[in-house]
């Protein structure tokens, strides 16, 4: 017996005791275990009807290869372009007003009156909580052409009416915005628990040196929450072309498709409502694919630039 | 010394504007929903109202509650939510304890296996076939089990149970001989309640909330849960706001639809949204304190 084979064995029975010993522990991840099997590992496996023509009678294993048909009719149709151009303007858009939130946090740490502090707060949190049912739907009223209030002030300055929801030129900025009012006060939240936890000694000494509030907080505050700013601009990138599918899906009319049509809308048409399985698997493998290389290469810039990263 | 004290102030004062300003434009657009929720339509429609109510009437709120597919809608939305909830409990709670148990073996292996899913999953349709050949099309287990649970959620289960349930503790009452489901049940969980609040309202939340599950995996309106009915109130026009005096009025002159059709609008947005905004500002601390668990790991 070699001493790998014997380092083996002594694995397996420390293990067996172990199990014998904690079996209940075991049991208690039974549920996760077969729920992330089930409903993520098993459509990981089904991704391969990407690669084949898929027939429900045939079942995955059964369909036919056919290679990268699939991708191939998906990178020459007219449509290719302009749904990657949508989704990655869209997703910059949200990108770029990834400073909104931090600006906040800064502007509520700041704050000397508790009480207003907590108010302000309270009510910036309020939309998270809204559906986005609700929150288009909102939309819908406010920026009615006739019944709507933002086209009877446009119309009490003399200026014509705006059918901003059946515009092409006014989706981007409707969608963006309406999410921002929805979500700027829940993600200062991370940014507060950083500020609080920058050291006191640090505002002492700055003062002593005659440091203005502004300063203090370009030099100190911010350089503080940095690795937090940095984790949390890693998450956001990951989530690329993927946030906010669904309000695009609420949002999207015929009027407005040439900007709201987006790759996770064109998986929605061609899977769910046109049946075509393999070609819509194909589509939403090529966007997750994107989206895993831009994780990848973003986390590894940030851990040579700043050391801080996710792994 | 003095200079900088006068700037001080400026700051404060800015600072104190540019707060109230924010907080302003965020809330107006709720205040006008709720003033306008038992507002005329007329005033609403052209512009008259635009802060308080005008010339107040509950009619709006009269036809929701008389509207059946709203009560449906409520009912299923409340039954997917509870049951929703008690299941990510179930899956929930004991998984994280058992990752925070130092006797679990292959821990590195365990949360590879969960993590992967935050980094890759198979997409929209792989997921939809595989409800759709587990039979689970247009049932009310489409509505609660895909999504039951995400990576995040353990991760934070468990750096709660790492914190707040000493070794010691579980080795004093393995010694006694209790088995790890007594002692999960009768020892763990009591001491667990905040770490059970906020995973139950963040999921229940979510669940009140969503509506795409719903779209493509339930096919009978009388399964739709709220947020579907409100769809095609809100969004897709399709107003059956009054079943009963549309059926009869025809004639009942079209304006007089577009009319109902206002009215109902905004008191259906603070029906579906009445139970968060009731237990919104109490349970809020419990909120921010489930963003905060999150963020210890990072």
């Amino acid at each position: 017996m070699g001493k790998d084979q014997l380092i083996q064995n002594g694995r397996r029975a420390r293990f067996k005791k172990n199990f014998l010993r904690n079996w209940q522990l075991y049991l208690f991840m039974m549920p996760v275990f077969l729920y992330f099997f089930i409903f993520h590992y098993i459509p990981m496996y089904g991704v391969q009807i990407a690669f084949k023509d898929y027939y429900a009678t045939l079942g995955i294993w059964g369909s036919e290869w056919v290679g990268f048909e699939h991708f191939e009719r998906f990178f020459s149709s007219y449509y290719f372009w302009r749904l990657l151009k949508n989704t990655i303007i869209l997703n910059l858009y949200m990108l770029v007003l990834f400073p909104l939130p931090i600006i906040l946090a800064l502007a509520f740490n700041e704050l000397r009156n508790g009480a207003f502090k907590k108010w302000t707060q309270t009510l910036t949190y309020a939309p998270h909580f809204i559906s986005v049912v609700v929150v288009v739907g909102m939309l819908v009223a406010f920026l009615d052409p006739n019944t709507g209030l933002v086209n009877h002030v446009l119309r009490a300055f003399g200026l014509d009416a705006i059918p901003f929801l059946t515009s092409p030129d006014w989706f981007r900025h409707i969608f963006v915005w309406s999410g921002q009012w929805q979500t700027l006060g829940w993600s200062t939240i991370i940014y507060l628990a950083a500020l609080a936890g920058v050291n006191p000694e640090l505002h002492e000494a700055a003062k002593v040196d005659g440091a203005t509030r502004m300063q203090r907080i370009t030099r100190i505050n911010i350089p503080s929450i940095m690795p937090t700013i940095v984790i949390l601009f890693i998450l956001n990138i990951g989530n690329f072309m993927q946030i906010g599918f669904e309000k695009v899906l609420l949002m999207q009319n015929t009027l407005n498709s040439e900007t709201s049509d987006v790759i996770q809308t064109f998986v929605y048409q061609t899977g769910i409502l046109e049946g075509q399985y393999s070609f819509a698997a194909a589509v939403g493998l090529f966007e997750s694919a994107i989206n895993i290389v831009l994780l990848i290469t973003v986390n590894q810039i940030a851990r040579k630039v700043s050391e801080n990263s996710l792994w | 010394m003095s200079k900088f004290s006068v700037s001080d102030k400026a700051f404060d004062r800015l600072n104190f504007l540019f707060v109230l300003l924010v907080t302003l434009i965020i809330i107006y657009p709720l205040i006008f929903v709720i003033s306008a929720s038992i507002s005329d339509p007329h005033a609403v429609n052209t512009g008259k109202m635009w802060l308080w109510p005008v010339d107040v009437t509950l009619e709006g709120f009269r036809r929701v509650f008389q509207n059946d597919a709203i009560w449906t809608g409520y009912k299923n939305t409340i039954i997917y939510t509870a049951v929703g909830v008690a299941i990510h409990l179930f899956v929930l709670l004991p998984a994280s304890y058992a990752l925070s148990r130092k006797e679990l073996m292959g821990k590195r292996v365990w949360l590879w296996f969960i993590l992967f899913t935050m980094l890759f999953n198979g997409g929209l349709i792989p997921t939809y076939l595989v409800v759709r050949n587990l039979q689970m099309l247009d049932t009310i287990w489409a509505m609660v089990i895909p999504g039951v649970i995400g990576a995040w959620s353990i991760l934070v289960a468990r750096t709660f149970f790492q914190q707040t349930i000493p070794d010691q503790l579980v080795e004093a009452a393995k010694i006694d001989g209790a088995s790890d489901i007594y002692l999960f049940i009768k020892v763990v969980l009591p001491l667990s309640m905040p770490i059970i609040a906020v995973m139950a309202l963040f999921h229940g939340v979510a669940l009140w909330n969503q509506y795409f599950n719903a779209l493509i995996y339930l096919r009978s309106e009388d399964k739709f849960p709220l947020q579907l009915i409100l769809r095609q109130i809100l969004i897709l026009n399709e107003v059956s706001a009054d079943s009963a005096s549309s059926a009869a009025g025809s004639a009942q002159s079209f304006a007089d639809q577009i009319k109902t059709a206002s009215l109902v609008k905004y008191a259906v947005i603070i029906v579906s949204a009445l139970p968060l905004l009731i237990v919104y500002p109490f349970l809020q601390r419990f909120f921010v304190k489930g963003v905060l668990i999150g963020s210890v790991k990072e």
